[in-house]
Order: C-alpha cells, then structure tokens, then sequence
C-alpha cells in the first residue's frame, strides 16, 4: 500500500449534550487527498464528530490531530488551524450584510492579510468557477438556496485550505437545486481535495467517495470503500439502515 | 367648568406663555432625555458586555443591577438620586438637574443592556460558527460579522427608548426641573387654567413621540427588508 500522510486524526472521542452523549469513542484518520462521506441516521453523532474536526464543538475526552499538531492541546491556536480546514454548512451561513464578493474576499484579507485586490481577482476567480460571477456585487438576500450554497463553498476555498468539511451541504435546499450543489463538490473532489463529507445523498456518497463511514449511536460501525459498504454491509444496524434507505 | 371657553382659553394661554412651553419646557426635556438616552446607550453597552462576560461572580451582579432597576419604580430611583445620593456623595456637587439626569441615564442602561444583548443574541448562531470556521477570531468575528447585523436589531429598539424616555422625562417635574410638565405646574398653577395648560402639554409631548416614532416604524421596515433572505 502507498504511504499516506494522514492528515486528521481523532482518538477516542466523546462528546455530550447535557445527558446525552453524542460521541462515545470515535477514532479514525483521514489522508491526504482522501474523500470520506459520513452517513448514518439522524442522532448518530455524524455531525457533532464532524464540527469537533475544527474545534466548533469540543470534546470532553480524546485527542484530535491536525497536520500532526494535537489541536484539542490546551495552548493551541485554534484560529490558524481553522484557516486550513474549510467548513460548509447546512444552512449555509453566508453573511447577509455582505455582498456576494465581500463574503469571499473578507477572511483572506483580514485573517491572511491578502492585498485586496488580490482578493478580489481570487474571488473573481472562484465564482467564474461555480457560475456565480454575475452576481459579484450583489446582495446574498437576492441568491437562491443553491447559489448560497455555491457561495459558501467557493467562501471557503478562498482560504485555500487543506481539507473541506461538508456539514449536509444539500439538506436544506429545494430537490432541485441538490443537483448544481452535488455537482459543484463533485468538481472539487476530483480536483484531488481532502474532503470529509456529512450526507443523506447516499447515490452521491457511493459515487464520489474513497471510504464510507458508517455512523450510528455514537460510534463508528463500519467503514470501508463505498462498494463493500452499499453492496455487502456487515453490520446489522447498517443493513437494516440501508434497507430503509435506498 | 365652562366648556365652551376651552377653546379661547387655550389660545389665550398659548399667546401668552408659549415661551415658557416650548423655550423653557421642551429645551429641558430635550435636554434630560438626549442627556439620559445618550449616556444611556454608552453605559448599557458596557453592561450588555459585562453581562456576556465570562465571570460568572461579574454576570451575577450586573443581573443584580439589572434586575433592581427594571424591577423598581423609576420614581423611586428618582427620589433616591435627587435626596439620598446628594447626601451620601456630597462631594460630586451636581445641581439637582443633573441629579435627575444620572438617575434616568442608570435606569435607561438597565433598558437598554437588554435591549443589546437581545440585538447581538438574535443573530443566527451559524453565522459566529461561519466566521469562526474561516478562522477569524472571536474579537474579529464580533466586531466583522455579529455587531453589524446586530445593529439592524438594536436601533430601531432605541429609538423606541428615546421616545420612552422622552416621555418618562415628565417626572423630573417631581422636582420642578423645569421640564416640559413643570411648565404645565408653572403656568396651570399661576392662572388656574389646568385643563387648558394640560392639553397644550398634551399636544406638544405628541408633536415630539409623533414623528419620531414613524421614523423608527420606517427605519424597522428598512431593516427588515434589509435581512430578508
């Protein structure tokens, strides 16, 4: 097997709300240039590991690595790490107070100290590629759930990170703006990303992923190349999961 | 009460005394509210922040603080202002005005912390996370993403407490302030003519709430249409 730098690296982590405890020991890599799609029913603890990759919830117990650096450290700084790892979420998240490019342009000028001009020619850039150039200078009020979508993904490139994290980036959004929206990550994805994608899509889980992640009751239940996972699923509650499903 | 002399009796009043309505009256009244709301805002910006502060023993009586003052009289805060405070804090030498005034700046902080910290809550949770997750900082994304928004919140509520306040004014006239109602007490109480110097009171409190509280309806409106998404 290739030797493969790993890239994020979470040991044994738990997470609780109150009473009730969302992560019960979840430990897994992520390497470099890896596409990993997290599915599982709703509850299951997918999306809470997911935002404790980059710190926005905090585990009680365990260790998470980034870049070899242990990012749950005490005297970390967590915002230089986060510059790395961009997040899209489901709701988007764009800011509605800026314009279409100020939402891009914001973070690489303020937290990288990017000329402004450089950031703008980047964020130029970047809505040409997601078919948004048009709508440059305008309102995020005025853009459909797909185009916010579109908009927080290239947001989040912008900061030219190492790896992308996909909260349900599709879950929100009206059936048929689903499409533009898979199809703008797919296109990132092939471009060699390091991407960690949470999902209810499992059509697009099984085409675009290099491993499944199969999440349930807090932990990790299976995991394994997307046509093992789909076709011959071993664990029960996985089984009985795909067959409600698909 | 002839009622048929109300009319002629306000005329007769106003010709007479307008001066002291509106040079006298409304300057003072203007004056304690721009004073109270005004100094208001700043020291309930710096309560709103100390009560969203991370000590807990500093949220605990800035709640304290909140707490007393929304939950007594304003009256009686007035009255502890203008007799205990003089007394106990001789060496401040304020005049009585400015008494009033601290008194209805400190309970307008109250007021207006609240209505600040509603502001900065009221904006979407995911929007701190969106900003945090691009890796600005907490200072950054406070200052770049929330207070902006929050802003569309707060301003249209403090417009609404400049007209409070403008109205909650009348009780510097307790103390014979000089303030619009003191006015009234001067000129109702120098010609028995009370009803008559009410009303013009009256009149003259609406033409000041009036029009401001259609420009903070519209400004509302324009905040609304501002956010929507």
């Amino acid at each position: 097997m290739e030797q493969r730098t790993e890239l994020i690296k979470t040991v044994d982590l738990h997470k609780s709300f109150g009473k009730l405890q969302v992560l019960k020991g979840v430990s897994e890599t992520i390497h470099a240039g890896e596409v990993v799609s997290v599915i599982g029913p709703s509850g299951g603890g997918k999306s809470t590991f997911l935002r404790c990759l980059n710190m926005l919830e905090t585990p009680e117990q365990g260790q998470i690595f980034f870049e070899g650096v242990e990012i749950t450290g005490r005297k970390v700084d967590i915002d230089l790490h986060r510059q790395k790892m961009g997040m899209v979420f489901q709701h988007f998240n764009v800011f509605p107070h800026l314009s279409v490019k100020k939402n891009i342009t914001l973070a690489p000028i303020l937290v990288k100290g990017m000329s402004e001009a450089e950031a703008n020619k980047k964020a130029m850039e970047l809505l040409e590629r997601v078919g948004l150039a048009d709508k440059a200078e305008v309102m995020p009020g005025k853009l459909s759930g797909g185009q916010k979508q579109r908009l927080a993904i290239v947001r989040a490139l912008a900061m030219e990170p190492d790896v992308m994290l996909f909260d349900e980036p599709t879950s929100a959004l009206d059936p048929e703006m689903v499409g533009e929206v898979l199809e703008v990550i797919k296109g990132l994805v092939e471009t060699g990303m390091t991407s960690v994608i949470v999902t209810h899509e499992m059509g697009f889980a099984r085409e675009v992923s290099d491993r499944v992640l199969f999440m349930a009751e807090g932990v990790i239940m299976e995991s394994g190349a997307p046509e093992e996972l789909f076709s011959a699923p071993k664990n029960p509650r996985l089984q009985d999961f795909l067959a409600k499903v698909l | 009460m002839d009622l048929s002399q109300i009319g002629p009796n306000i005329v007769k009043l106003w010709q007479q005394y307008w001066q002291v309505f509106l040079l006298e009256g409304v300057m003072n009244t203007l004056k304690l509210t721009a004073i109270a709301v005004f100094f208001g805002v700043l020291l309930g910006t710096l309560v709103a922040m100390a009560k969203m502060c991370r000590f807990k023993v500093v949220r605990f009586f800035i709640g304290v603080y909140i707490e007393v003052i929304r939950g007594t009289p304003i009256l009686l805060q007035l009255y502890i202002f203008y007799f205990v405070l003089p007394e106990l804090l001789p060496f401040l030498a304020l005049s009585p005005f400015m008494w009033v005034a601290l008194a209805l700046c400190i309970n307008s902080s109250a007021y207006v912390s609240e209505v600040i910290r509603a502001g900065i809550q009221a904006v979407d949770k995911g929007q701190t996370e969106a900003a945090r997750s691009l890796g600005l900082s907490g200072r950054q994304t406070m200052l770049r993403i929330v207070l902006p928004q929050a802003v569309r919140n707060i301003l249209p509520a403090l417009g609404n407490e400049f007209i409070m306040m403008l109205k909650e004014t009348s009780l510097a006239s307790t103390f014979f302030l000089g303030d619009l109602m003191t006015s009234y007490l001067l000129v109702g109480g120098a010609t028995y003519l009370r009803f008559e110097a009410l009303i013009i009171a009256g009149v003259i409190y609406l033409c000041l709430t009036f029009p401001l509280s259609k420009v903070v309806a519209a400004f509302e409106r324009r905040m609304a249409r501002g956010t929507a998404d």
